[in-house]
């Protein structure tokens, strides 16, 4: 099976989820990238040397800097004349373009695939990860969206593909990008950070996060994440969220302060390895999943864990 | 400027779902239906468009089974003024529900069509985006903010890294995301109302869609379950489990 990968990157560098994604494409077959985007001439030489990869193709176009979905997708469904599988991670950048493949295509998407299974089956979680569906696609070509903490990232060097240049169409002309608020940090990124402090409602202000949870982030080098509750009251920014419907995580530790654990905020991080909980209710239900846990009041037990550390 | 609106009934989102023994699926029965939560969003933000006068009517669209009358009363109730149920028994994937939309569309002629970015109980984050591709229209998927101004929708939406702002042609298709709006709950008053609105039912065949699954279920599992963990007395215990996990020095 010769399979198409989207690469997501960000003008001057690849995404880990691409690596990710890589490796879900090399367990169905033959391995070729689309890189989109305008100048991406350097991140398509670093796409070659992705290990196990054939060809990359490259549609570099001034049009495609912002790499709009009514764009991309047409440039996919034309290399897909010749591919038998398009695969691009289940983050918001994969979410927004393969569905739009998937319809040109007529095929039906499997969206955040855990595993490849023998005879072309696929396991993806439903119902919010408490529930997972083996499936089959009786489709002729595949599309598919992957989750890339399901997978092992492929090796970044040691790869040779070749470069090809293929048409990038035009611009739809029905969407254009007006501006981007990306939150800058210098902290390690969420999705593949090796431990996550992450924080909920009972923080009970903005200011309060900050000023409890960054200094323990820093002591420990961590990426920062919240729970939908903290995210709608406020406390941080939409792109902190961890669960079903924000990010998906599994850190070697996550360790969720004030965080009651709804089943849509485990959905985003129960495959972690090791879960510590912090929570004053000794019934809350972070405590099931939780293989360390500290039952008290964080607005003791932190400064006084970030002063120890 | 009319509006389309797609809402689908779908487990309460306050339920936690039980596999059925025999792996053939989530079980339903006695369990508390509602409408899906990101859809609720996408009736709300099509009130507001209505409350500023942008949009002069709201219909309301679901394809699912004879009991998904009662979320799309619900629809009507918070203020969606005539609704189209496209009854089927079977269980319809994301392109075949994009088909039937694009059909709808082609019959209502909207200028924006708001869906849920995902529905709670397959997860799938399809629907929208594949509608968008089948009727060659721009989409703004995920959108915590939504601006109408002359043929236009300025789209912000959320992504991995923040946020990004796009500027649409209309018509369009809008997909939610949970900080869009708080949606309202319905007035008892208008719950009454929402009886005597127009509620029309169609087949999928009214629209020439093929129905048959593209995918195959094997099984249905639950997931591997975490093992019991230890609870620590205090702050220094914890501070040396995070030491013997390699994270603390």
């Amino acid at each position: 099976m010769k399979t198409l990968v989207l690469v997501e990157h960000d003008g001057t560098s690849i995404k880990d989820s691409t690596l990710a994604t890589v490796s879900a494409a090399a367990a169905l077959g033959e391995v070729h990238l689309l890189v989109a985007g305008a100048n991406v001439g350097a991140v398509a030489a670093a796409a070659a040397k992705i290990a196990g990869v054939g060809k990359v193709h490259v549609a570099d176009s001034a049009h495609l800097e912002h790499q709009l979905a009514e764009d991309v997708s047409p440039i996919a469904v034309e290399l897909m004349g010749h591919h038998d599988a398009f695969l691009a991670p289940a983050s918001t950048f994969g979410k927004n373009i393969a569905p739009r493949v998937a319809a040109l295509l007529d095929v039906m998407q499997l969206s955040d695939i855990l595993t490849v299974e023998a005879d072309g089956a696929f396991t993806r979680p439903i119902y919010a990860g408490n529930a997972i569906a083996t499936v089959k696609s009786k489709d002729a070509k595949k599309v598919i969206t992957v989750r890339t903490t399901g997978f092992e990232k492929a090796a970044g060097e040691g790869g040779s593909g070749t470069i090809e240049s293929v048409d990038s169409g035009s611009a739809s002309g029905k969407a254009d990008f007006v501006g981007a608020e990306l939150s800058k940090s210098e902290r390690p990124e969420l999705t593949s950070a090796k431990v996550i402090v992450s924080g909920g409602r009972a923080l009970g202000s903005m200011d309060q996060f900050h000023a409890l949870i960054d200094p323990l982030a820093d002591k420990l080098g961590a990426a920062v994440g919240a729970s939908r509750a903290a995210v709608d009251a406020g406390y941080a920014p939409n792109d902190y969220q961890v669960g079903q419907t924000g990010k998906i995580v599994a850190p070697d530790v996550y360790i969720a302060i004030g965080i009651s654990g709804a089943i849509q905020h485990l959905a985003g991080m129960k495959d972690s390895k090791t879960i510590i909980a912090i929570n004053k209710d000794e019934e809350a239900p972070i405590f099931q999943v939780a293989d360390i846990g500290l039952v008290g009041d964080l607005f003791q037990i932190l400064p006084d864990l970030t002063g120890k550390l | 400027m009319k509006l389309l609106v797609a809402v689908k009934r779908v487990i309460d989102y306050n339920v936690k779902p039980r596999v059925k023994m025999d792996g053939s699926g989530v079980d339903l029965a006695n369990v508390k239906m509602s409408m899906n939560p990101f859809d609720e969003i996408a009736i709300e933000e099509a009130i507001r468009l209505k409350e500023k006068g942008i949009a002069t009517e709201i219909v309301a669209v679901s394809i699912g089974p004879a009991k998904a009358q009662e979320t799309l009363r619900t629809a009507l109730a918070m203020g969606a003024d005539r609704a189209i149920l496209v009854q089927t028994e079977d269980e319809v994937e994301p392109l075949a529900v994009a088909k039937i939309l694009k059909g709808i569309a082609g019959e209502e002629q909207p200028q924006l069509i708001i869906l849920g970015k995902q529905a709670i109980d397959d997860d799938s984050n399809q629907t929208g985006q594949m509608l968008a591709a089948l009727l060659g229209w721009p989409q703004g998927t995920f959108a915590s903010k939504v601006e109408m101004s002359d043929g236009f929708a300025s789209v912000t939406r959320e992504i991995d890294g923040g946020l990004e702002t796009v500027k649409l042609d209309l018509p369009a298709v809008v997909t939610t995301d949970l900080r869009l709006n708080e949606p309202r709950y319905a007035s008892l008053p208008n719950i009454m109302k929402a009886k005597s609105k127009p509620l029309q039912t169609k087949s999928p065949g009214d629209y020439g869609v093929d129905v048959a699954p593209r995918l195959e279920t094997l099984k249905i599992v639950e997931p591997a379950k975490r093992s019991a963990g230890i609870k620590v007395g205090s702050v220094d215990e914890l501070v040396e489990k995070l030491k013997s996990l390699g994270v603390a020095k």
